[in-house]
């Protein structure tokens, strides 16, 4: 394996696609939260708003992960040299 | 409910249970990210690999924890999260066994004895280590064996993924195919395992997120764990009316005996045949797990990552256990009663109940709105895809290295075996394909895939552990010991499904489609009788009088004496008209006595077999499982520890009357004449024995407390 060549480590993948995807579920449940859809589409312990703070859970640790682990100099591909 | 009492439940209108989930914009946007994301890390890491090492041994660079996730991530398929939810469904808290005595003392026997071996002797696959110790024979059986069960599981991966995305979503099956296996030819082709590899640790994440809401919103809405398991005991005697008397709720306390728990089993299979046949075979050897963590940096990270590993599969009953269990307490019908699921075999399945199979999606569909149900979806074909890619990898190097360079190509250049390795990548995927098509034809192959895995894995551990731990093992003894064990399985599978003279399956009547029905229901609305007013009908194994007036209505008792006892008419009416409605319907139902009004046309057959896959001979299982109230499971937990005393009494007999390999072609590969290398220094919170010990601990702990 090439070890000269600046490597992204996985983790840095990780943390980014899990901020995407809190990012969007944060959305979808705070539009869910402000416009309610009618009672009979909603799924059970609606009222829980799971998707906001489990969204905001998963944009908090990608957002971590993406930080720590952003490609820089000593960073190989699993992760600090 | 008692045997005489038919089963009768609600009959659906309309062509289908219909699709359990809808997915929004949001929703497809997350699942198409996804693909996106890990074909970019395929290509990203292409360039990092060139040589046979790289690409069949991902460098021989991974930290412990990379291994270890990715070591837990390759067996946490959708196929395993959504079978073992379904097993808790049907069992209880036994279906977590597999998670426990089922796994961890493997995987913790994998990290502190068995890995110095594989990893010190530098081999690149379980089937060349049976190469250095026991020589070409056994790596030859091995290897081919290993490569055709690799594709044949990988094929039913993908089959089970289009019928599943197609029943949940609507999908189209032929896409799901191969947009999926695509995707993973390609990544897997360009970067090899390890692609394969950091795919599977983010997949580890995607499961993980996507699955984790289930129980915390399941058990807040179930009123806690014992909320949840209140409702367990008062739900399980109409979900599960057959098995009236079991105990649902603990691991050890209902298995003094075969029939005072869901399973069919006894405690001596549980441990004897799950905990050490099938689960070291499986843990030890199944070179799809053992590839993940042989690549670790050195020695101690490729212990530390398999006893990671181990930690990661105690936490999985979170979201494979506990969803099959809140499947007990909080499905529910509209009226309010427990929703009841079916297995796949019974003849309401499909018509007018879901499966137990069903009860993840339909706790997803319960719990999960927008957006996190795109997540949990692509969770379950990120579960898929990492499934597939464990597969494929292990099959490029095994067909690479252990059947094409010693038998067609033998002295060629590195670079020819990469190239090798990403074509056979690709053909894995293209064989995979061919086998999931094969499977639309012949779905009940499907259901002796994992049987057929048993049969191979088994027998192979029972020879590499007498590999490593006795030098007087001989290659005779092990390539003898491993046949002869797979041979014994086989023979044990086809006794256990093997019926005297004359046996019938048993009797079945199914309506054609556009035949008109009328049902007589009591007081109550429980169905009493069914009427067919016109129409056909096909009666299997069911007697009917020669001498019988084509002008008098003709009757059918639900129950059929035969000599082998008295057994239910089944019952199947997929597309039929109700009488006087005119609407269109369909059940299953099984016990019902049938009323046949004069112009209906009959057509009878009898059906006598002496094998029957899908069929179990009671008499049979009890020379096998000790017991004729033995049900599938203990059966197959039973074989499989015969199978591993007979590879081991085998090796062991062939050993002592064949000439054992001199010691100096033994070093590095049996205890005892393997030194172990220094690492240098390290704390004790490094230290794989201390993790070890509080992996046992902790496993302990846990039986204790759901004894």
């Amino acid at each position: 394996m090439h070890t000269s060549e600046k490597q992204i480590p996985i983790w840095f993948f990780i943390g980014l696609v899990l901020a995407v995807y809190g990012f969007l579920i944060l959305l979808s449940g705070l539009h869910e939260m402000l416009w309610p859809p009618p009672e009979d589409q909603r799924v059970a312990l609606w009222h829980l708003h799971a998707p906001v703070w489990w969204g905001a859970l998963m944009l908090i640790v990608g957002l971590f992960y993406s930080w720590r682990f952003r490609p820089r100099g000593g960073e190989t591909l699993t992760g600090r040299a | 409910m008692t045997a005489d009492s038919p089963f009768v439940l609600a009959m659906a209108s309309g062509s289908s249970p219909g699709s359990l989930l809808r997915l929004g914009f949001v929703d497809l946007i997350i699942i198409g990210l996804y693909f996106v994301v890990v074909l970019a890390i395929g290509f990203y890491l292409k360039r990092f690999t060139h040589t046979g090492e790289d690409f069949f041994l991902a460098g021989r660079k991974m930290t412990a924890w990379i291994a270890g996730l990715s070591f837990i991530s390759a067996n946490l398929s959708s196929l395993e999260t959504m079978g073992w939810s379904a097993m808790a469904y049907q069992y209880g808290m036994l279906g977590a066994h597999a998670y426990f005595i089922g796994a961890i003392p493997a995987i913790l026997f994998l990290a502190i004895v068995m890995m110095p071996f594989y990893y010190i002797c530098r081999t690149h696959s379980v089937p060349g280590y049976l190469k250095l110790r026991y020589g070409e024979p056994a790596r030859a059986l091995a290897g081919i064996t290993f490569s055709f069960l690799t594709i044949c599981v990988s094929g039913a991966s993908m089959f089970a993924m289009a019928k599943i995305l197609h029943l949940l979503l609507g999908w189209d099956m032929d896409l799901s195919i191969w947009v999926s296996s695509l995707t993973v030819a390609i990544y897997v082709a360009l970067g090899g395992l390890l692609s394969a590899v950091f795919n599977e640790v983010l997949q580890f994440f995607l499961i993980w997120a996507g699955s984790l809401l289930i129980p915390i919103l399941g058990l807040i809405h179930a009123g806690g764990w014992r909320g949840m398991m209140e409702k367990i005991q008062e739900h399980a005697p109409i979900i599960h009316p057959t098995v009236q008397n079991a105990d649902f709720t603990s691991l050890w306390r209902n298995l003094g005996s075969f029939d005072s728990n869901p399973m069919g089993i006894d405690w001596f299979g549980m441990v004897f045949g799950l905990g050490l046949a099938v689960s070291f075979g499986y843990w030890c050897t199944d070179f799809l797990q053992v590839q993940r963590v042989i690549v670790a940096k050195d020695l101690r990270s490729a212990q530390n990552g398999t006893i990671i590993g181990a930690f990661l599969k105690m936490m999985v009953p979170l979201i494979v256990t506990v969803p099959g269990l809140l499947g007990l307490a909080v499905l529910t019908n509209p009226d309010g009663t427990p929703m009841v699921l079916v297995p796949e075999s019974d003849p309401r399945a499909g018509i007018t109940h879901r499966t137990y199979n069903d009860v993840l999606p339909l706790l997803m569909s319960q719990y999960l709105g927008p957006g996190l149900l795109g997540l949990g979806v692509t969770a379950m074909i990120a579960g898929f895809m990492s499934g597939m890619a464990g597969n494929i990898s292990a099959f490029a190097t095994v067909w690479t290295y252990d059947v094409y360079q010693p038998l067609l190509r033998r002295n060629a250049e590195d670079h020819h075996y990469v190239m090798m390795g990403r074509w056979s990548s690709i053909g894995g995927i293209l064989l995979s394909i061919g086998t999931a098509y094969l499977l639309f034809l012949f779905s009940n192959i499907l259901e002796y895939l994992q049987v057929l895995v048993f049969f191979f894995i088994v027998p192979l551990f029972a020879v590499i552990l007498m590999g490593m731990l006795w030098k007087r093992a001989t290659p005779a003894g092990g390539f003898w010991g491993f046949l002869a064990a797979i041979l014994a399985s086989i023979a044990m599978w086809a006794y256990v499904h093997t019926f005297p003279e004359g046996w019938r399956p048993q009797p079945k009547a199914t309506l054609a489609p556009g035949s008109v029905v009328r049902v007589e229901q009591d007081s109550d609305g429980r169905w009493q009788r069914v009427i067919v007013e016109r129409g056909e009908l096909t009666l299997v194994n069911v007697p009917v009088p020669q001498d019988r007036n084509a002008d008098d209505p003709l009757d059918i008792p639900g129950f059929i004496e035969e000599p082998q006892g008295r057994r239910p008419l089944q019952l199947l009416a997929p597309a039929v008209v109700m009488a006087g409605t005119e609407h269109a319907a369909k059940f299953g139902v099984e016990g019902l006595p049938l009323q046949l009004r004069p112009g209906v046309t009959v057509r009878v057959q009898t059906i006598e077999q002496t094998f029957a896959p899908a069929a179990f001979n009671p008499d049979h299982a009890r020379v096998i499982a000790r017991s004729e109230k033995a049900k599938p499971m203990a059966i197959n937990m039973y074989s499989a520890w015969w199978s591993l005393v007979i590879g081991i009494m085998v090796t062991v007999l062939v050993s002592l009357v064949t000439r054992p390999k001199p010691e100096s072609e033994l070093r590095n590969l049996v205890m005892g004449l393997t030194t172990m290398p220094d690492e240098g220094p390290c704390p004790w919170y490094q230290k794989p024995v201390f993790w070890a010990s509080v992996v046992t601990a902790i496993l302990v702990a846990v039986n204790v407390v759901f004894w």
